[in-house]
């Protein structure tokens, strides 16, 4: 079974993280689009238009890829996990089939308005369009969010005598308790990628002596955007989210975390340490005592469940990759908060513009939000194993019955190939949309 | 229950074919009629605007398919896998062809991606028939091999095609004649569709032009109707059943039928903006013709062992079928008002709107 199912996950795994590159940008994007535009008719300076639709044309490329990446997510779970499309569709296809009325209708629609239709329409009804392709991208991650929350912790179904799952009240699945967290901080980890990528074609423009006024105001807008949302998404917002995995998964949490034995007095937490699964053990550790215990429940003694108390078919199968996955995450986001907070810093001394280390470092740490947005996906996914959906419906039971792993490996190869080719296309579309810069006009 | 949501679904999809059908006819027409650059860059330009939000539609009629009809989405898309996989590489082939496109200048770089989104409109035009036709055909649901099923009953895997071509066996491919005939019946329409389209968006100079090409595509399709309403019946004998039940249903193949005739008259129309109609009533009228015609089937059985699919022994349950009848109207109410919005917006002529982001 394992060996079925294997290039299914990999596709999937290979295709939701292309797709994931782009709606990170977008949802963060789409927020400090709305904040410039609404500067500008406050201040009524030219040079915050120009900046929010020189921003918009980065958001158009990002949509495009969106889109072409998420229509084969969608076609995903027939053609891979028809198996548990079939059982549980009456349930996660409410919330899929709501995000494509709700939210792609309204981005798309808008869009097209917001780029094309700035001369046709007055400042105020521009600036509103723009609202609601920011209103339209963060519902999209709101009903995505509950779908895949319905997956970690299922609420508000039904068994039916054959095996398929109804829905039973359709307001849980938004009061859920996995969702809102998980919204949240998702959301403001979308915000600290899009505000490295300002910072960052900031910190570009003012080294090359290029836009300089336009440099300094990404840079400038990106620096407060990005030490917020760092701050924010490690504080309450990860926080919380790890105290929801520790309660409703935590054969995950201790995979996660690192922690093999159970320790009755109290949980140390792990900065460092390769898993040894063979012995059971973290190799060359460094761990700090009882902080685990007092982040997770503030208790400094409590006790917290290791891998040891659970069954082998109830751990997720790939514990070193969870386990680095959470501290690579963790890891990157307590360096974010330390360059956002120095640049910030300067920032408020005046002196941030002269900075040149700084400014080479901003610009080269653009890749690694996304790094740390999809290995918390990461988390979240190789968490859940064995469980397509927790506690319910395994994974190796999900796939669809008659795709033979033949099929799969020829379409994973196809899909390789393909988005390699965008990826090009992405990376030629956004370069030449900075080289020429905000003052280009096209349109 | 059951009944409204397949039909919000069927309208959902003919919307998807009528819109994303016009850009996929205008790579078509791209593909074999524009000659000079200004007029490719004109097309193609008729087509660029506006793909990403039409392709919204398919996503939409997936998702609804997915909520309303979870057993039917789960079966096809995993039974017709292969070719879903092909047209989901055609659809980023075509996207990637109308994006790159302009970006740079050199002759030889624009041949190849005009090349990409012509080919590709044709092939995934080519397809939709195809899978139509397929549905009307019916699978080998549940695998049956010598009266035994090798799966639960209602799923199914298609190969390509099989060694005969034939739609008349038990074990029919995704290619035969007559899926190709279908598939040959929906590159015509919206080769036409596209060609209106493009006389109704653009001033290009191939416009008089494009009205003798639909004229003369006119009559292919003509022939290509009668000839496929006879294979239809051979197929699949049942397919009148339903009209000869209910008469009104024949309204239909009306609209095809006024649309087809309207556009002999290409000539003599006043307003750019008829032809387009005429060829959105083909489409209309040509799916939801097939739909009566299945009525409440979704997907015939090639056997007698296993049950076809209908929309009775696939859908979710009524309660979830009626929370969201609930929020799809509210949708479809906001739906409505972005459309009119932006067509108030932007309708007209695009000759004078720059493209390229
Ligand atoms: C810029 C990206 C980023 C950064 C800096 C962080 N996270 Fe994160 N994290 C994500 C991006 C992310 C994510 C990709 O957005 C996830 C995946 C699922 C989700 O909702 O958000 C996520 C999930 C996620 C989960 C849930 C895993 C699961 O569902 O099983 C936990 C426990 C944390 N995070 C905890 C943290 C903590 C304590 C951080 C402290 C610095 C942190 N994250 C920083
Ligand atoms: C938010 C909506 C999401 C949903 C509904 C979802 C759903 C799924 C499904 C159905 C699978 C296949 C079954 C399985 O292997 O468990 C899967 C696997 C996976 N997903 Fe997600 N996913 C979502 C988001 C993401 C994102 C954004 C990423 C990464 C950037 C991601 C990474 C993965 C990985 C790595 C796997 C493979 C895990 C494994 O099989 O070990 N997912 N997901
Ligand atoms: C398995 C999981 C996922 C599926 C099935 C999926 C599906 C899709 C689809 C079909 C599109 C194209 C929409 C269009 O035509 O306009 C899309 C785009 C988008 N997706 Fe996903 N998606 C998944 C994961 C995610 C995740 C995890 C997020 C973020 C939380 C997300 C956010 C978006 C956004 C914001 C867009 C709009 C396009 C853009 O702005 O780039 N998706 N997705």
């Amino acid at each position: 079974m394992e060996d079925m199912i294997f290039y299914d996950r990999l596709q999937f795994a290979f295709t939701i993280t292309f797709h994931y590159i782009f709606p990170q940008l977008t949802m963060g994007l789409s927020l400090i689009i709305v904040f410039l535009k609404g500067l500008y008719l406050r201040k009524k300076v030219e040079k915050y238009n120009d900046a929010a639709k020189f921003l918009m044309k980065i958001f158009a490329i990002n949509f495009t890829m969106g889109v072409i990446t998420g229509i084969p997510m969608e076609f995903q779970f027939g053609t891979n996990w028809a198996k548990f499309s079939e059982l549980t569709g009456g349930i996660i296809g409410q919330t899929l089939a709501m995000e494509g009325m709700f939210s792609f209708f309204l981005e798309s629609s808008f869009l097209a308005l917001f780029i094309f239709g700035e001369k046709l329409m007055g400042q105020k009804l521009h600036f509103l369009t723009g609202f609601l392709v920011f209103l339209g991208s963060w519902a999209s991650g709101w009903f995505i969010l509950a779908t895949n929350a319905w997956m970690q912790h299922p609420v508000g179904y039904e068994v039916l005598e054959n095996g398929k799952y109804v829905l039973e009240n359709f307001s849980a699945l938004f009061t859920n308790p996995w969702l809102l967290p998980a919204f949240l901080h998702n959301q403001l980890a979308s915000v600290v990628t899009s505000s490295f990528v300002v910072a960052s074609i900031g910190a570009f423009y003012i080294l090359r002596q290029k836009n300089i006024e336009y440099g300094k105001l990404f840079l400038k807008t990106g620096v407060i955007f990005g030490l917020i949302s760092s701050l924010l998404v490690a504080f309450p917002t990860g926080d919380w989210n790890a105290k929801n995995v520790a309660k409703y998964q935590p054969a995950s949490f201790a995979a996660m975390e690192g922690i093999f034995e159970t320790e009755e007095a109290g949980a140390e937490i792990v900065l460092i340490g390769q898993p040894n699964m063979v012995e059971k053990k973290l190799d060359n550790k460094i761990a700090v005592p009882n902080i685990l215990s007092f982040l997770t429940y503030q208790e400094w003694d409590k006790q917290i469940v290791g891998m040891d108390h659970f069954e082998e078919d109830e751990l997720p199968d790939n514990i070193p990759a969870l386990y680095y996955s959470y501290h690579i995450m963790v890891g990157l986001g307590t360096i974010f908060i330390g360059v956002m907070s120095l640049a910030g810093f300067f920032l408020w001394r005046k002196k941030l513009y002269n900075i040149k280390p700084l400014l080479w470092t901003i610009m080269f740490l653009v890749p690694f939000p996304y790094i740390a947005n999809i290995t918390g996906w990461y988390v979240a996914e190789l968490g859940r194993q064995p469980y397509l959906v927790y506690g319910l419906l395994k994974t190796a039971d999900g796939v669809s019955p008659t795709v033979s792993s033949g099929n799969t490996l020829f379409t994973l190869l196809g899909f390789v190939a393909l988005y390699m080719l965008l990826g090009l296309l992405f990376l030629v579309l956004v370069g030449k949309a900075i080289h020429q810069g905000p003052k280009h006009q096209t349109h | 229950m059951e009944i409204f949501w397949f039909l919000i679904i069927a309208v959902v999809l003919a919307m998807f074919f009528v819109l994303d059908g016009y850009d996929f006819g205008t790579g078509i027409i791209h593909l074999f009629f524009a000659k000079s650059e200004k007029d490719k860059e004109v097309i193609a330009k008729a087509a660029g605007l506006f793909w990403d939000s039409n392709e919204v539609w398919l996503v939409a009629a997936g998702g609804m398919l997915f909520m309303a009809f979870p057993t039917f989405y789960a079966s096809v898309f995993s039974g017709f896998y292969l070719s879903l996989i092909l047209v989901l590489w055609l659809i980023i082939f075509r996207a990637i062809g109308l994006e790159f496109r302009s970006q740079f200048n050199y002759q030889m770089w624009k041949d190849i991606w005009d090349k990409s989104f012509g080919v590709s409109s044709l092939l995934l035009a080519l397809f939709f028939g195809i899978a139509l036709g397929n549905v009307v055909r019916g699978v080998n649901l549940g695998g049956v091999e010598q009266g035994i099923s090798t799966y639960e009953a209602h799923f199914f895997f298609l190969p390509l095609w099989n060694s005969s071509f034939s739609p008349l066996t038990n074990h029919p491919g995704v290619i035969d004649w007559f899926t190709i005939i279908i598939g040959l019946i929906s590159v015509v329409t919206l080769a036409i569709h596209g060609a209106n389209w493009v006389i109704m968006k653009t001033n290009s100079s191939i416009n008089e032009k494009l009205k003798k090409v639909i004229f003369k595509l006119n009559c292919v399709l003509l022939a290509l109707t009668i000839v496929s309403v006879i294979c239809w019946q051979i197929v699949n004998p049942d397919a009148l059943n339903n009209f000869a039940e209910k008469w009104y249903l024949l309204l239909f193949p009306l609209l095809y039928i006024v649309g087809l005739t309207g556009l002999f008259f290409i000539h003599k129309f006043k307003k750019d903006r008829y032809g387009f109609v005429c060829s959105t009533l083909l489409i209309v009228g040509g799916i939801s013709s097939s739909l009566a015609s299945l009525f409440p089937v979704l997907l015939p059985s090639v056997n007698d062992i296993n049950e076809p699919l209908s929309i009775y022994n696939t859908a979710a349950s009524d309660y979830g079928l009626s929370v969201a009848l609930g929020w799809g109207i509210i949708g479809f109410i906001l739906l409505f008002v972005y459309m009119i919005v932006q067509k108030r917006i932007m309708g007209g002529k695009i000759d004078h709107m720059d493209y390229g982001h």
